[in-house]
């Protein structure tokens, strides 16, 4: 190998106002060598990739590639140098082609031969005329990842690549990245899903809060011993208890189709599911496969055809609107926080507002009662443990992890006796993450039935009692999480059919 | 160089105290340049256009006559926008509203009549208002057709059916074949507050409907799903609020208000029916709305600022022989100068050197 | 030349300055911005191009005047939406009103003042071939300038790189600016050509279509413009057809007032806008919701740093 690292960031700082989002980091990346770059939500990795993709510059430190310094003014003279990056959230054009996608990211447009022929040799096979909509998201991440191999990079970056991956999809994915080492060339690879790193990476770099904790050897630590690196203390997990979870059905989807009003979206087949009062059902499946919609219809966002289709404590309820199904004690946690869950410039107090406007008593004759809100903001914050720099901000104001705290809160604080919850934990920190599972735990133990969609197939096993997988809209047949391996719920995420007849 | 926004973290409320003082300065000082460049004295320009309307009580008592109108739209709009309901329509149904009022005082003329015909012309107007702003809204939810550009299309329509009218139907058969309708009787005619001048009981309509909907914004669940609807509509549809309802009950409302306007306006300003009846009021409105941070009592000082700027604009016709649209071009600087300084409120404006590469 | 081939003539050359202004506009919305002043550039246009044609006896220099003015006007909006993340819709009806006003001070003192109509441009041979060369080669220089137009903005639009760049702002300016492209700058550049398309469409109606200056002269013209691009679904050849259909409409109504038809002129005049609400409806309901409008319209884009 050789000695002078392939790029290398040299003390570099990075602010945005008063936030210091890198505070002095080093890294290096060797030629030939996959790199993990591991840490919380938060802790600066997606800010330490922008800059060494061009993105964003440094405000203090260096970049050097092969050893010279190098200004990265944009992404373009990022690709120049042969750094290519696969984005978390893909910065691909649902309304082009995957040809027109992949000529935007290329100084030259590659014929549709070159396309399939390249895509071919590593595993990754595409259509070049399909409108990117249409594809689903493992092909999308091909895209994105046939688009940085068009331009022959010395080093290729992926920001979470997995996170979106069914466990078969990911080992796809893994073998794609060892030839890419075998071929000399460096991958950069951020997770925090630490099995995946001890497997595939040679060398690790930590940050927490900003700062570089450690370079390590994944291969030598123990999943353990990096987590307690990345989250500065030893995580906490979530505390199962014996329990009986054969209640009475408490919540049931009959039959449910459903046409999105997205023309984009995935129609919901036939879908039926029954959540018992103590126990949580986790709904996995790769996203796009019908979680929106089935939030929607069993929220009452969108009504169903019949009042049959959702059932609530044996009342039929599929033509009530979400605020009638409030009033039957569900409670509805949405997955996107910003925007959905609350509405990103009004305060706290102002957001306890809108899903609790009709069930919480702040509403009376028409007129807010704004010291009721505050109030119950207060116990939100005091129970959930939410961090604030004032009484009452505005939501945008809140990090990823405090705001999903709020939302969560919000609804468990009313002691509901259904939660439907999607991603409770998406891109929040460590300690956010176990407590909301715990919440979400207890409040099944106190005898609520709780509904969890979510992509994270570990958060499923660790809490849930059952777990069903959508796909293409259709919902396999429930099974006892004891017993069940990954290996079985992504066999299932990509379509096959399991225990259905059984 | 190049102009550099920060997102701020909670929304600046000096700012959004600010802004709007910021946004008048800085149109003043384009105000002059525009004078300076026409040749005429910058100061006694200026002077005219926001001084001299404040000289007496008769002008005065103008300014709340100009600004009545402007005003109760303004208020409406005010719900349309916060929503994200883009009525800009508002003249066409501030027509409307003077057709189907005048309606009234036409029939009513020359019959026996009483101290009614004024508060049916009202209810009138508010229906004619109000069903021709639902037209829009009902495109907009049954078809998903861009409410901007059919609420405009309309304004056409009704000006060219009120010209109609008082050509035809509706023109006074002792008019020296003028295109107007008869003169209102006084019954028709909106009460005056004062002996001498023309304040009216508009003025008073105004400050109620300012009054109420300033306490519907601030204080009740449907101030909030207005401005939830608009400000994040998935959190709306959460909330379990109907977006298409509220969609043709702003619409209706600020149709209805925009109607009495118009009532207003031919009853209280003209006293008949003429093929042009508003100065651009309903335009002028939106301006207002903004100006006014889409709140009500803020839409009140804009709206009186506006009307200053409509008598001084008359005055400057006279005295200083300066076209009229020189108060347009006032309005199109202030609602630029305003929407910059919105920024302000939401993000902090840095001027950045561009680094040398 | 025959009644048909008469009307046909006048249709087009009613229909060229919607064209122009729609085409302008169609681009500046696939690089994902609204500009909602088409009206005001486009009077502006009208005003300025009258006055330096008037001051200079040049009509080439009164068109560069139009354009220039509408550019000028344009990057006004620019400033507002691109430079301060200004709201599109409010920053669209500010410039419109502001443009009214504006050229009605610039044009005040020519109102009355009359020029020379700009002269139709024959083409020897293609002229005189009966019907198809008598209607479109007998035309003045604008018309054929807004076919060109149409075809440079197709063929750049779908046949050339920076065409599919400028679509890509349009669609997700977050993901073209994750792979390196100016968005910012890309949506100025598409502005500014909306901006000089909508001053090029004014110029036709003062200095081509009537020889003459009158204040408010554009009547909603811009505003059909930026329906017919709904109209349109984005697409350039649509847009020729949408322009061709309400100047086919704004024709009849005149003949149909010419010819003392029964019903009241006011009714005949309101025609155009009557349609093109009924277009609105119409095309949306053959596209039933689904919406052809690049996915990132309107929205203001502020990067990162």
């Amino acid at each position: 190998m050789a000695d002078v690292p392939l790029i290398e960031a040299r003390a570099v700082v990075k602010r945005f106002g008063s936030l210091i989002a890198n505070d002095h980091v080093d890294l290096d990346v060797a030629a030939g060598e996959i790199h993990a770059l591991l840490g919380e939500n938060g802790a600066g990795k997606s800010t330490l990739v922008k800059m060494l993709y061009g993105l964003m510059q440094p405000n203090e430190g260096t970049i050097a590639w092969r050893g010279k310094p190098v200004t990265l003014a944009n992404p373009r003279a990022a690709r120049a140098l042969g750094i290519g990056m696969v984005f978390q959230h893909f910065s691909l054009f649902e309304n082009l082609t995957v040809a027109e996608n992949i000529a935007l990211a290329l100084d030259a447009a590659p014929s549709h031969e070159r396309i399939e022929q390249v895509s071919r040799a590593y595993g990754l096979p595409l259509e070049p005329r399909r409108p990117v909509w249409a594809l689903s998201v493992g092909e999308r991440q091909r895209v994105e990842i046939i688009r940085c191999l068009l331009q022959d990079p010395k080093l290729l970056i992926l920001d979470e690549p997995t996170s979106v991956l069914t466990p078969q999809e990911a080992e796809g994915l893994f073998a794609t990245l060892e030839t890419l080492k075998m071929e000399g060339r460096s991958v950069l690879y951020i997770s925090h899903k630490l099995e995946e790193v001890k497997r595939l990476c040679d060398r690790a770099t930590i940050l927490r809060h900003g700062k570089r904790i450690a370079t390590c050897d994944p291969k030598r630590e123990s999943a353990a011993s990096m987590a307690r690196m990345m989250v500065g203390d030893d995580v906490a997990a979530v505390r199962l208890v014996e329990h009986d979870a054969s209640g009475p059905v408490r919540l049931a989807l009959v039959d449910a189709d459903h046409m999105p009003d997205d023309p984009h979206g995935t129609s919901l087949k036939s879908v039926s599911l029954e959540v018992r009062a103590g126990e949580i059902l986790g709904i996995a499946g790769v996203a796009g496969n019908g979680q929106d919609e089935l939030f929607a219809v069993l929220s009452g966002e969108r009504l169903c055809d019949r009042a049959e289709n959702v059932v609530i404590d044996g009342v039929p309820v599929g033509r009530e609107t979400i605020n009638a199904r409030r009033k039957r004690g569900t409670a509805f946690v949405p997955e996107e926080r910003l925007g959905h869950a609350a509405a990103p410039r009004f305060r706290l107090s102002v957001n306890a507002l809108v899903s609790g406007h009709a069930t919480n008593g702040f509403v009376r004759r028409g007129f807010i009662d704004r010291a009721k809100a505050l109030d119950w903001v207060d116990r939100v914050t005091k129970r959930f443990d939410v961090r604030k720099g004032a009484r009452d901000p505005e939501a945008k104001a809140l990090s990823g992890g405090n705001l999903q705290k709020f939302v969560v809160g919000r609804e468990i604080l009313r002691n509901p006796s259904i939660l439907v919850v999607a991603q409770p934990t998406w891109g929040v920190d460590a300690g956010a993450a176990t407590l909301i599972r715990q919440a979400l735990v207890d409040l099944a133990r106190r005898g609520s039935a709780v509904l969890v969609i979510s992509q994270d197939l570990d958060e499923l096993l660790e809490i849930s009692d059952r777990i069903a997988v959508m796909y293409h809209g259709t919902m396999s047949m429930p099974q006892p999480v004891r017993g069940l391996s990954r290996e079985t719920i992504g066999l299932m995420m990509a379509g096959a059919r399991l225990g259905a007849a059984a | 160089m190049r102009i550099v926004l920060e997102k701020r973290d909670d929304t600046s409320a000096f700012a959004a105290v600010l802004s709007p003082v910021i946004a008048v300065l800085l149109t003043l000082v384009a105000g002059a340049i525009m004078f300076a460049l026409m040749g005429k004295d910058p100061l006694a320009a200026l002077s005219t256009y926001f001084l001299s309307p404040l000289q007496d009580w008769g002008s005065i008592q103008e300014i709340f006559v100009a600004a009545t109108p402007i005003v109760l739209i303004a208020v409406g709009l005010s719900l349309c926008y916060l929503s994200n309901n883009w009525n800009i329509g508002a003249e066409g149904q501030l027509v409307m509203g003077a057709i189907f009022g005048g309606f009234v005082a036409i029939v009513t003329h020359g019959v026996p009549n009483g101290p009614w015909v004024f508060p049916v012309m009202l209810l009138a107007g508010m229906l004619g208002g109000a069903l021709f702003g639902l037209v829009p809204a009902v495109l907009k939810t049954r078809f998903g057709a861009n409410e901007i550009l059919t609420s405009l299309m309309l304004v056409y329509v009704a000006e060219l059916l009120l010209d109609w009218l008082v050509r035809g139907p509706w023109r006074d058969p002792h008019g020296f074949n003028f295109p107007q309708s008869v003169m209102f009787e006084p019954e028709a005619l909106a009460l005056r507050l004062v002996e001498t001048g023309r304040l009216h009981v508009g003025a008073l309509l105004m400050l109620v409907v300012v009054i109420a909907g300033a306490v519907v914004m601030g204080r009740t669940l449907k101030g909030f799903e207005v401005r939830l609807v608009g400000e994040a509509p998935r959190a709306a549809r959460f909330a379990g609020f109907d977006d298409k309802r509220l969609t043709l009950t702003v619409f209706a409302l600020s149709g209805a208000l925009a109607g009495i306007a118009g009532v207003l306006v031919v009853s209280a300003q003209i006293g008949q029916l003429q093929p042009t009846i508003s100065p651009g009021y309903g335009f002028t409105a939106i301006i207002v709305a903004f100006l006014g941070r889409l709140n009500p009592i803020g839409c009140l000082v804009a709206g009186l600022f506006l009307a200053l700027t409509f008598i001084g604009g008359e005055n400057a016709q006279i005295f200083l022989r300066l076209p009229l649209d020189v108060t347009r071009v006032f309005q199109g600087f202030l609602l630029f100068f305003v929407l910059a300084c919105d920024t302000l409120m939401l993000y902090r404006i840095r001027i950045e050197r561009e680094a040398a590469a | 030349m025959t009644l048909l081939e008469a009307i046909i003539l006048t249709v087009i050359t009613a229909s060229t300055p919607l064209l122009i202004a729609a085409l302008g506009e169609l681009v500046v919305e696939k690089a994902g911005v609204l500009n909602l002043g088409v009206e005001g550039m486009m009077i502006m246009g009208a005003a300025c191009g009258f006055a330096v044609a008037i001051l200079t006896g040049n009509t080439w220099l009164g068109v560069i005047g139009a354009i220039l003015a509408g550019a000028v006007l344009a990057s006004v909006f620019a400033l507002l939406t691109l430079g301060l993340a200004a709201n599109q819709v409010a920053s669209g009806l500010a410039l419109s009103i502001f443009g009214l006003g504006l050229s009605g001070v610039i044009g005040a003192s020519f109102v009355g003042l009359q020029r020379e109509v700009m002269p139709k441009l024959f083409i020897p041979g293609l002229s005189d071939i009966p019907f198809l060369g008598r209607i479109l080669f007998n035309q003045d220089p604008f018309v054929y300038a807004s076919l060109a137009l149409l075809a440079g903005v197709w063929w750049f639009l779908f046949r050339t790189r920076a065409g599919l760049v400028l679509r890509a702002c349009g669609e997700n300016h977050t993901s073209a600016h994750a792979l390196g492209y100016p968005v910012l700058r890309i949506r100025l550049l598409a502005v500014l050509f909306g901006g000089a398309c909508a001053g090029l469409a004014g110029a036709y109606l003062s200095l081509a279509y009537t020889p003459f200056w009158s204040p408010g002269m554009t009547a909603g013209r811009g505003w059909i413009a930026l329906a017919i691009v709904v109209f349109a679904s984005w697409l350039p050849w649509r847009a020729a057809l949408g322009a061709y259909l309400f100047g086919g409409v704004t024709i009849l109504q005149l003949h149909a007032q010419g010819a003392g038809l029964a019903v009241p002129s006011q009714f005949l005049a309101a025609l155009p806008y009557l349609v093109t609400i009924v277009v609105l409806v119409l095309i949306m309901r053959a596209r039933s919701g689904a919406s052809a409008a690049p996915a990132h319209l309107g929205t203001p884009f502020v990067p990162d740093r």
